[in-house]
């Protein structure tokens, strides 16, 4: 089991670091009131992922009221955080906590941070499946993954029980109407608003990753 | 609880790319149960992917489009409940017609806020689906309808071989209940539609903490040593709790537990072995189909051991009850107790 990464102990200088916007843009963008956070602690404890975090989620909420952009867009947690729910369903002040981290991920993204790059390759190999094929085809994602994420004999193991039940369909199953062409065109279009909108900051190319010459 | 309607349920189905492939026996036995039950489903015509986890990461717009124009789909059938089996697909629509009914705004709130951003939801996903957006469709669960709409007591009546001696660990996965203003279905932090469903069959049901606690979710292909460490604690828990098997009504639950069962049992030095059906797969064998149409033959952990185990400590039981039955008249007078499937587990 990998060794959980914990950030090296560093100063902030907080007045420095400061950006004042920050919670205002994070607010508007996940539609929550984040000055409402008082640090309890209570996402935290339910959240089965701080282990592998290198902040724990309150303290992004933390790092978010402080305005530590760079601090809260370039951490791990934001990228591992799985949308369980659990900190949304159990915050006393009604914060739609999974939504901000999601929204953090979002802005990550767009300000070009991946600290964990395996993630955001699964994420990009799954939508680049389901804009290829209207659905996602769950052997090529695998096979894709296998080789962009750098770890090709990891899931090896898993074909053959999967092929002798006929879990895994070698071929796509795509819809058979305009489906395919709609959600393709959902794509294009998303892709160009985002490189027209002000919203694009990534330096390389499409907002999500998913290139059509992507072979899921 | 009112009686059911008389009329014939009828529903759209939205099956999800997931039952199309590695969970196609939950497809299967979803479908032969709504069969049994009398519960129609109408494919959602020309179905695509509904964004799932991957497209609300990166976009909130870009996964509300995906979904919406699956619902849009799904208003063809002319009927306006959609039910899925999968709880990724029911989270991405649930989500998508919640912000769809969102109104316009004057942001008085957050007077800083950017003004070109006054526009809502809607109107943002309509440019991308390049078409209006719909406005009827809600998804459902296909477990809430089978609890609520056709009923426990419904389902019970309807049971020929009772799984009785099964010992099972209901395991609803994450985002079955959560959160609870959207998925508004059963309790959020201690859910018992499965558990009901599960008795009704003639189960034991054992209590299970770990009812909502993540498996490693899609975790599993990027950080694969995470997966191993949630998943271990939930399969460790259904052994301490004593259960046969682990009841799923995720494909993303069922794959980490079942299909990645070696993976993670090399991570944790343990021998788990619990087999991990779909309850649509144990309502199917209670309502006495045909193992065929359940697909119980594609779960890699079979499930056929832990039904012998079952069909054992029935006989047991049974037998013990023989036994004790020259006594019984000694204690006529005392109400029956141990009735209720529900019973202590050393891990409550």
């Amino acid at each position: 089991m990998q060794t959980p990464m914990r950030p090296p102990l560093r100063m902030i200088d907080l007045a420095a670091d400061r950006d004042p916007g920050f919670q205002t843009e994070v607010a508007h963008e996940s539609g929550q009131l984040l000055e409402s956070c008082y640090q309890c602690g209570n996402c935290t404890a339910g959240c089965v992922y701080t282990l592998d975090y290198d902040f724990p989620v309150h303290q992004v909420m933390r790092l978010v009221q402080l305005g530590l952009r760079e601090q809260a867009l370039s951490c791990r947690s934001v990228w591992l955080c799985a949308t369980c729910q659990a900190c949304t369903t159990r915050c006393p002040n009604n914060i739609d906590v999974a939504r901000v981290m999601d929204v953090l991920r979002h802005m990550a993204r767009r300000a070009g941070f991946a600290p964990e790059a395996s993630v955001k390759t699964f994420t990009d190999s799954f939508l680049a499946s389901v804009a290829k094929h209207g659905r996602v085809f769950e052997a090529g994602l695998a096979a894709v993954f296998a080789l962009k994420g750098g770890k090709p004999l990891q899931d090896a193991g898993l074909g053959l029980p999967m092929l002798t039940r006929g879990k895994l369909s070698l071929t796509p199953h795509e819809p058979g109407g305009h489906g395919k062409a709609e959600v393709a065109a959902i794509f294009s279009r998303f892709h160009r608003f985002a490189v027209q909108g002000a919203s694009a900051h990534s330096p390389d190319a499409t907002p999500c990753g998913c290139k059509t010459e992507d072979k899921g | 609880m009112i009686a059911p309607a008389p009329e014939k349920l009828t529903l759209a189905y939205y099956p999800g790319c997931s039952q199309t492939g590695t969970a196609a026996e939950y497809d299967a036995s979803a479908r032969a149960c709504c069969a049994a039950l009398g519960v129609t489903l109408v494919d959602v015509p020309d179905w695509t992917c509904c964004g799932s986890t991957p497209a609300h990461t990166v976009d909130h717009v870009l996964a509300g489009a995906l979904a919406a124009r699956n619902l849009l789909q799904a208003e063809l059938t002319g009927h306006d409940r959609v039910t899925t089996p999968c709880p990724s697909c029911l989270a991405a629509l649930r989500t998508a017609s919640h912000h769809l009914a969102e109104v316009a705004q004057p942001d008085n709130e957050s007077p800083e806020a950017p003004e070109a951003d006054n526009e809502t939801f809607r109107t943002r996903v309509e440019r991308l689906l390049d078409r209006p957006a719909p406005l009827r469709a809600k998804a459902v669960s296909l477990l809430q309808v089978l609890v609520e709409d056709v009923g426990v007591e419904a389902i019970a009546a309807a049971v020929k071989h009772p799984l009785t001696g099964l010992r099972v660990a209901p395991y609803y996965g994450c985002i079955m209940n959560r959160p609870p203003g959207l998925m508004a279905f059963d309790d959020p932090e201690n859910p018992t539609a499965l558990d009901r469903l599960l008795t009704a069959c003639g189960a034991t049901v054992v209590d299970f903490p770990f009812k909502t606690e993540c498996c490693g979710a899609a975790f599993g292909m990027p950080r694969l040593d995470m997966m191993q460490r949630l998943s271990a604690r939930i399969l460790g828990m259904a052994e301490d709790c004593g259960a046969d098997v682990i009841v799923v009504a995720c494909p993303l639950c069922q794959m980490n537990l079942d299909l990645r069962r070696g993976q993670v049992n090399a991570a944790a030095g343990k021998n788990y072995a619990q087999p991990v059906p779909y309850f649509t797969q144990l309502l199917g064998l209670a309502l006495g189909l045909p193992e065929s149409s359940l697909g119980l033959s594609k779960l890699v952990l079979p499930l056929h051991p832990a039904l012998e185990t079952a069909a054992r400590r029935a006989a047991e039981a049974e037998k013990a009850q023989a036994a004790k039955a020259p006594l019984k008249g000694f204690a006529a007078d005392k109400p029956a107790t141990g009735s209720d499937c529900k019973e202590d587990t050393p891990c409550a």
